[in-house]
């Protein structure tokens, strides 16, 4: 990949998806001829500095007390036994972390997260991909279709989780609409029952978050040049040979990108959880993950120390999982794009 | 290539089927079947909130899936004059105005010096915002916590407000980098020969330039800040410094936890703004989100 690539692979806000990997780099300038510009306008002196110092500090203060700041604070509260007053002094070394991870209701957490990290990927693409393609023919309304898939993703959890578990309560809606339709097969107790407690979460979580894969992949649909489809059904291929030839290929970057946010978000999953089964989540509702395990056991019972270090432990777990698929799934796409966009050359 | 083996009127033939499918797909009933059974299941629990609203108790006891009948304002019109609601509803625009200026001010300023300037350590500067995309708060919010309580911020909106603001950064920098660094040099150039400093350039080309994006990102802090709730949940503990998210639940699990037709008519009406908000800027929302991802 050329350099000029990277410095462009960040966004394009205004045509949001480049579809091959190069494809960036044809809107950029020549690097070399800017960069000799850049630098000699750049080169910084006195005034210069004191600009970029007044315009950058803000920003970067209030970023490094309130997001930098925590994870190392987390770090250091993580050995100590500390009730969240007073300065900790019960050093405990790493007794916090085993106490973690001998704890079965953690190992229940970490594997429910897991299951929801494949879950996800495994009902929300498929899906997602099939409704973009729908979508992706032209056809009437197109755009208020749009609009009202996204708006599960627009309103808050809070609402979606109240809605829902009054929706799916014992005797709620759900259960008396199935009665009405004699599917008393689904008159099931949604949330109570742990057997089933994981899969109603899969299912409110698709339905919150598929809009917006659906919307990405949609995105990403409308890069593909139409003169790739048309060359091919020329050359007589049919609808599907289209889609799975060119179609799926090119939608590649996209699906990986939209993979990575989706374990992310699957691995730091909390409110919704929590508002839907809140006052169960400790016990035995089944769908407790990392989050509600570290709110439970660190801010509610007060032990501030043990919630830092179970904090660290998600992050470690989530850095782990990132960076492998970093390494190994995302390279060919994104190759600098977190870490180049802002490289001086 | 290939075509050369076919013949004219194949040729002809395959382009006519091709088009014709494609004029196929505009009326093709079983695809606006399908789109419309996909819609109709993301928001029929929308619905079944706003609609459930407009219902008595007693109704929704006799038949908890059923039409509103006779159709009842009154939960409404309870939940409006309620203080509670009022007072969180204005915490939460607060909070959301106030994180969505910090952010937009903070990062154009912090994207600028990233986009237009060139000195030892940007890459770094870059770095260490794009990197704040793998600290999610979720990790960070107990030591966060500690932190608001040491600056004496508990149950105060600036609590939420600063790591609000300070979350919402990477997002904001990752797009307005490539968007301040796309506005031409020939017109900082045509700007200098007139007379126009950097920071000049800055406040009469910039900022006007950039609208289009400061609008992406503006949307973006706003909505997020509203719907928000981790971060309220841990700071706001008073009733009276509560977001609407917050103020939700509490009624939701609260003493009205049995008056399920006030809970829907509350919570129809804690949304209503998000999604009023979301449909006028529809289109920068969708396109900012895809741009966002694409980094």
């Amino acid at each position: 990949m050329t350099d000029s690539t990277r410095e462009n692979a960040p966004v394009v806000v205004t045509s949001p998806v480049n579809l091959s990997t190069d494809g960036g780099s044809a809107s950029a300038l020549p690097p070399s001829g800017l960069a000799r510009r850049r630098r000699r306008r750049g080169g910084a002196g006195l005034a210069g500095r004191l600009e970029i110092a007044a315009l950058s500090a803000p920003a970067v203060i209030i970023f490094v007390t309130f997001v930098i700041l925590p994870v190392f604070m987390a770090a250091y509260y993580g050995f100590y036994r500390w009730k969240g007053y007073g300065k900790p002094t019960d050093f405990i070394g790493l007794h916090n972390y085993v106490v973690i991870f001998q704890d079965p209701l953690f190992h229940g957490a970490l594997m429910h997260n897991l299951e929801i990290v494949v879950l996800s990927l495994v009902f929300q693409g498929p899906i997602a991909v099939i409704f973009a393609l729908l979508l992706n023919r032209k056809m009437r309304g197109q755009s208020i279709i749009r609009v009202l898939i996204f708006v599960p993703y627009v309103i808050s959890e809070a609402v979606a989780g109240i809605g829902w578990s009054l929706l799916l309560a014992g005797n709620g809606a759900f259960d008396a609409l199935m009665r009405d339709l004699h599917l008393n097969v689904l008159d099931r107790d949604w949330l109570a029952n742990p057997h089933l407690a994981l899969w109603t979460l899969m299912i409110i979580l698709t339905w919150k978050y598929i809009g917006y894969a659906t919307i990405l992949f949609l995105a990403g649909l409308q890069g593909i040049p139409e003169e790739l489809n048309e060359a091919a059904a020329i050359d007589g291929a049919s609808y599907w040979q289209v889609q799975r030839r060119i179609t799926l290929p090119l939608l590649g970057p996209t699906l990986r990108i939209w993979a990575f946010l989706s374990i992310i978000g699957a691995l730091q999953l909390f409110d919704i959880v929590y508002i839907i089964w809140g006052q169960y989540v400790a016990s035995t509702a089944g769908v407790s993950t990392m989050a509600t395990y570290m709110n439970q056991n660190g801010r509610i019972s007060g032990n501030f120390g043990y919630g830092s270090a179970v904090a660290v432990v998600m992050f470690i777990i989530s850095l782990i999982i990132a960076l492998t698929y970093q390494r190994f799934v995302l390279r060919r796409d994104t190759e600098g794009a977190l870490t180049g966009g802002g490289r001086t050359r | 290539m290939t075509v050369g083996t076919l013949d004219a009127t194949e040729i002809r033939t395959r382009r006519t089927k091709a088009a014709k499918s494609r004029e196929l797909a505009w009326g093709n009933p079983v695809i606006y079947f399908i789109a419309l059974l996909f819609v109709g299941v993301m928001i029929s629990p929308v619905l079944y909130i706003v609609i459930g609203g407009f219902r008595t108790n007693s109704q929704i006891t006799v038949d908890p899936a059923g039409w509103p009948h006779p159709w009842v304002a009154q939960n409404y019109i309870d939940v409006l004059k309620n203080g509670i609601f009022w007072r969180s509803f204005a915490n939460s625009t607060i909070a959301a105005l106030a994180t969505t200026v910090g952010v937009v001010a903070l990062g154009l300023m912090v994207s600028f010096v990233l986009a237009r300037y060139s000195f030892r350590g940007r890459g770094a500067l870059y770095t260490l915002f794009a990197a704040g995309l793998m600290f999610p708060m979720t990790v960070a919010i107990t030591p966060l916590f500690i932190l608001i309580r040491t600056f004496h911020l508990m149950n105060n909106l600036l609590g939420v407000i600063l790591p609000g603001i300070a979350f919402a950064l990477p997002v904001t920098v990752i797009i307005l980098v490539p968007f301040l660094r796309a506005i031409p040099y020939e017109i900082q150039e045509a700007a200098e020969i007139d007379g126009c400093g950097r920071m000049g350039f800055f406040f009469r080309m910039v900022l006007p330039l950039s609208v289009p994006g400061v609008i992406t990102v503006g949307i973006l802090a706003f909505i997020g800040s509203w719907n928000g709730y981790l971060l309220p949940l841990y700071i706001l503990n008073n009733q009276k410094s509560q977001t609407l998210p917050l103020t939700v639940q509490t009624f939701a699990s609260g003493p009205y936890s049995a008056d399920t037709a006030k809970i829907l008519a509350f919570t129809s009406l804690a949304m209503l703004p998000a999604l009023a908000f979301f449909s006028l800027f529809e289109r920068r929302i969708v396109g900012g989100l895809t741009g966002a991802v694409k980094g």
